[in-house]
């Protein structure tokens, strides 16, 4: 146990040491990321110019011609993908609902194994992760690299020839775990035969980005470009590593399970949230972000302090205490690489608030940007032994995982595809209105979901804590809470839909009514 | 930051430390050449009942580990002493869990052993507990005019029964009721169990 403690301090001090060098190296220049560097996302003339043109009102696009040029190649592979993404949405969204309903409904739909809450419930985050968030995370990066590196996107094809095996497999997937077919473990239940696929088409989306970024035409790489390239490396490796069969067993496995599941959310999710965040709220403001020598911090830390975070989902279980323990030191440490990013997105955006009025889009991405930061405050707290005592095993984890993977993730997506869609169209949208009605929804929507399962959950856990209290108890007082999740989920539903609506009347040429004919904006 | 190379090794090599903390330090700590004393691998049938449990996902709503008495009631209620790392000797794939929707089952079948009282559970939980949000397995049984010869019937209250025959209990039914009987660690935890014991009092250590 005392080289075990050893490690402990090891891991924490080695972490420690390198935060300390990078904050030597900023103070001292050693790396200058200069706010000059942060302006590299803008052309000359760019700056100063909010950029809007979701609505007819707005000002017009400001395409210059090199970059409109870099966005026609990307435009193929990001609208494939990004209609993939949200049929699976859209799809995934309805499983989460039928879940919801089944836990307090638990006869309804019952009549059939495909149907029973286990399978559908794993449909739905199965659906949402691999179908959704990761399609239009890639769709997102598709767009945003090739942008920052002023190059076109080198071979374009592949992205197509991955979107096509990546969407095969999560069909097959999810008939697997329909029919009973599954690995077994949370976020891995996908079969590894079909995850051989999933690496494929993982092969065929990182080559392109790759070439890109060893073609790039600016001597900088900025932030959102070492998010995206550190997360296209980090999540092959994990998904990989975290589904070779035959390897794992016993908690050893679990430990593995923990280690991927936390990770997809720290090294894969994030980096895509917060690198589209950095890139697209400077960009849509027209100004630069607060501190540029500040964004290295909260990359790094999320780098050295998220990897290690992910067996706190294991505390008081079967580990090694100093295992455990490990995860919720460096999940406390989280604090640092959060506020490194808060300090740089919401103060950009708080000093544009203006903004917000003239970009729907904007609106999605400083919402969901905001959301880091809460999500993250948040699970750093629950990862502390006090705390976690009461959360573990309740609703309340569910809560939290949409705080991360939704209210933030999706929800910062949703404005990157309304930012997007005019540019790789040259339309406009034709009812901005809708637009702000999916907002709205969805807002409303989660907060419902939130706090019902906050407060349900945190209520299901004390009640578990206390043993005079019977187990009844907790699964009883949790029922209204529950109800109220699924009025929230509907409206989340509901509000996918119209976003659906909103991609597919962007997307399809507009079929000219008979008298009037519309004319692309441009 | 100006260039790919570093960026991807570093990005890399913290990942691979973090792997070894997380994954490789702990693996070879809780590595056993044996399982401990008490502990049986399980049989065909509770093995077939154990991947039926998987497919159905049970682990969405049953944790598989007994906490400490320390941190919460969990051997009050009946659900075990604290579970440490060699219990899970023959597991593959893992069943920990993260929620208790339904309370934790690694000693079911040292705290419900009746055969029949499972088939009825999972038949229809209401029939037993009116407040349970369990679902109902109905399609792991099969309702007919009169049981045959080897058929295992599930007892109903009226209720719940079918207007008419009686409800037999598929051979998924029946493994998946073994596999539950046999969750039984109620043997003494080996001396050098590993688990978690960052609630234990202070200077209360072993």
């Amino acid at each position: 146990m005392v080289t075990m403690g050893l490690l402990l301090a090891l891991s924490f001090v080695v972490s420690l040491l390198a935060l300390g060098f990078l904050i030597w190296a900023i103070s001292n220049k050693q790396v200058a990321p200069d706010q000059h560097d942060a302006r590299v996302i803008f052309d000359p003339g760019d700056e100063g110019h909010v950029e809007s043109g979701e609505t007819a009102t707005s000002r017009p696009y400001n395409f210059d011609t090199v970059r409109s040029g870099i966005d026609a190649i990307s435009a193929r592979p990001v609208a494939v993908l990004l209609i993939a993404a949200t049929v699976w949405l859209v799809v995934g969204s309805g499983f989460g609902l039928v879940s919801s309903l089944k836990l307090h409904l638990p006869d309804w739909l019952s009549d059939h194994a495909p149907l029973t809450f286990g399978r559908v419930r794993t449909l739905h985050l199965n659906l949402v992760i691999y179908g959704w968030l990761s399609q239009v995370g890639i769709a997102a990066m598709i767009w945003i690299l090739p942008r920052i590196f002023h190059t076109p996107l080198r071979a374009p094809r592949m992205p197509l020839i991955g979107a096509a095996l990546w969407n095969l497999a999560v069909l097959l997937g999810a008939l697997a775990i329909a029919n009973g077919w599954t690995d077994g473990e949370e976020w891995l239940e996908i079969p590894w035969q079909l995850d051989l696929m999933l690496a494929l088409a993982g092969f065929f989306f990182m080559v392109p980005l790759v070439k890109t970024t060893l073609a790039r035409q600016v001597h900088h790489i900025y932030v959102t470009g070492w998010y995206f390239l550190a997360g296209i490396l980090w999540f092959p490796c994990l998904f990989v590593i975290a589904n070779l069969p035959y390897v794992h067993s016993g908690v050893e496995e679990a430990t593995v399970n923990w280690w991927f599941a936390h990770n997809v959310l720290g090294l894969w999710l994030t980096p895509l949230g917060v690198g589209t965040a950095y890139y697209f709220i400077p960009k849509i403001i027209g100004k630069p972000i607060f501190s540029y020598s500040v964004s290295l911090l909260g990359f790094w830390g999320l780098a050295l302090f998220y990897s290690q975070v992910g067996i706190h989902h294991l505390i008081g279980g079967p580990v090694p205490t100093w295992v455990a323990t490990l995860s919720v030191v460096h999940s406390v440490m989280m604090f640092i690489p959060v506020i490194a990013v808060a300090i740089n997105q919401h103060i950009t955006v708080g000093r544009n608030l203006w903004a917000l009025k003239e970009s729907l889009p904007l609106r999605f991405i400083a919402f969901g940007a905001l959301m880091y930061t809460m999500a993250s405050f948040q699970g750093s707290i629950e990862a502390l032994r006090s705390v976690n005592s009461v959360t573990h095993f309740t609703h309340y984890t569910v809560g939290h995982a949409h705080l991360g993977a939704y209210a933030f993730v999706t929800i910062t997506m949703f404005g990157a595809a309304y930012h997007m869609l005019p540019r790789m169209t040259g339309r406009a949208f034709r009812w901005p209105a809708l637009i702000n009605a999916h907002f709205w929804l969805i807002v409303v929507g989660f907060a419902i979901y939130f706090f019902g399962l906050s407060i349900g959950g945190w209520l299901q856990g004390l009640a578990m804590l206390d043993g005079t209290r019977p187990f009844s108890e907790s699964v009883i007082l949790t029922k209204p809470y529950l109800e109220a999740r699924s009025v929230g989920g509907a409206l989340m539903t509901l509000g996918h839909i119209l976003f659906a609506f909103n991609v597919a009347s962007i997307l399809l040429p507009q079929r000219a009514p008979e008298t009037v004919r519309t004319v692309p904006a441009e | 930051m100006n260039n790919y190379l570093p960026l991807s090794i570093i990005s890399l090599g913290i990942l691979a430390f973090a792997t070894l903390m997380l994954v490789i330090a702990p693996g070879i700590e809780m590595a056993r050449p044996e399982p401990p004393a008490g502990l049986q691998p399980y049989t065909v049938e509770e093995q077939r009942g154990r991947d039926a449990y998987v497919s159905m996902g049970c682990l969405y709503c049953h944790s598989q580990q007994p906490r400490a008495p320390e941190q919460a009631p969990d051997g009050e209620r009946g659900w075990g002493r604290p579970s440490v790392s060699a219990d899970y000797f023959y597991d593959s794939p893992h069943q920990l869990g993260t929620m208790r929707t339904g309370p934790d089952l690694l000693n079911v079948g040292a705290r419900l052993p009746s055969e029949s009282w499972h088939l009825t559970h999972l038949y229809q939980p209401r029939a037993i507990f009116e407040w349970s949000i369990m679902p109902a397995y109905p399609f792991l049984f099969e309702v007919k005019a009169e049981a045959e010869e080897g058929d295992v019937v599930v007892a109903l209250p009226p209720e719940f029964a079918p207007a008419e025959g009686v409800v037999v209990a598929s051979q998924e039914a029946l493994d998946l009721t073994a596999y539950l009987l046999s969750l039984d660690r109620t043997y003494p935890a080996p001396q050098d169990g590993i688990r978690d014991d960052g609630y234990r009092p202070r200077g209360d250590a072993e």
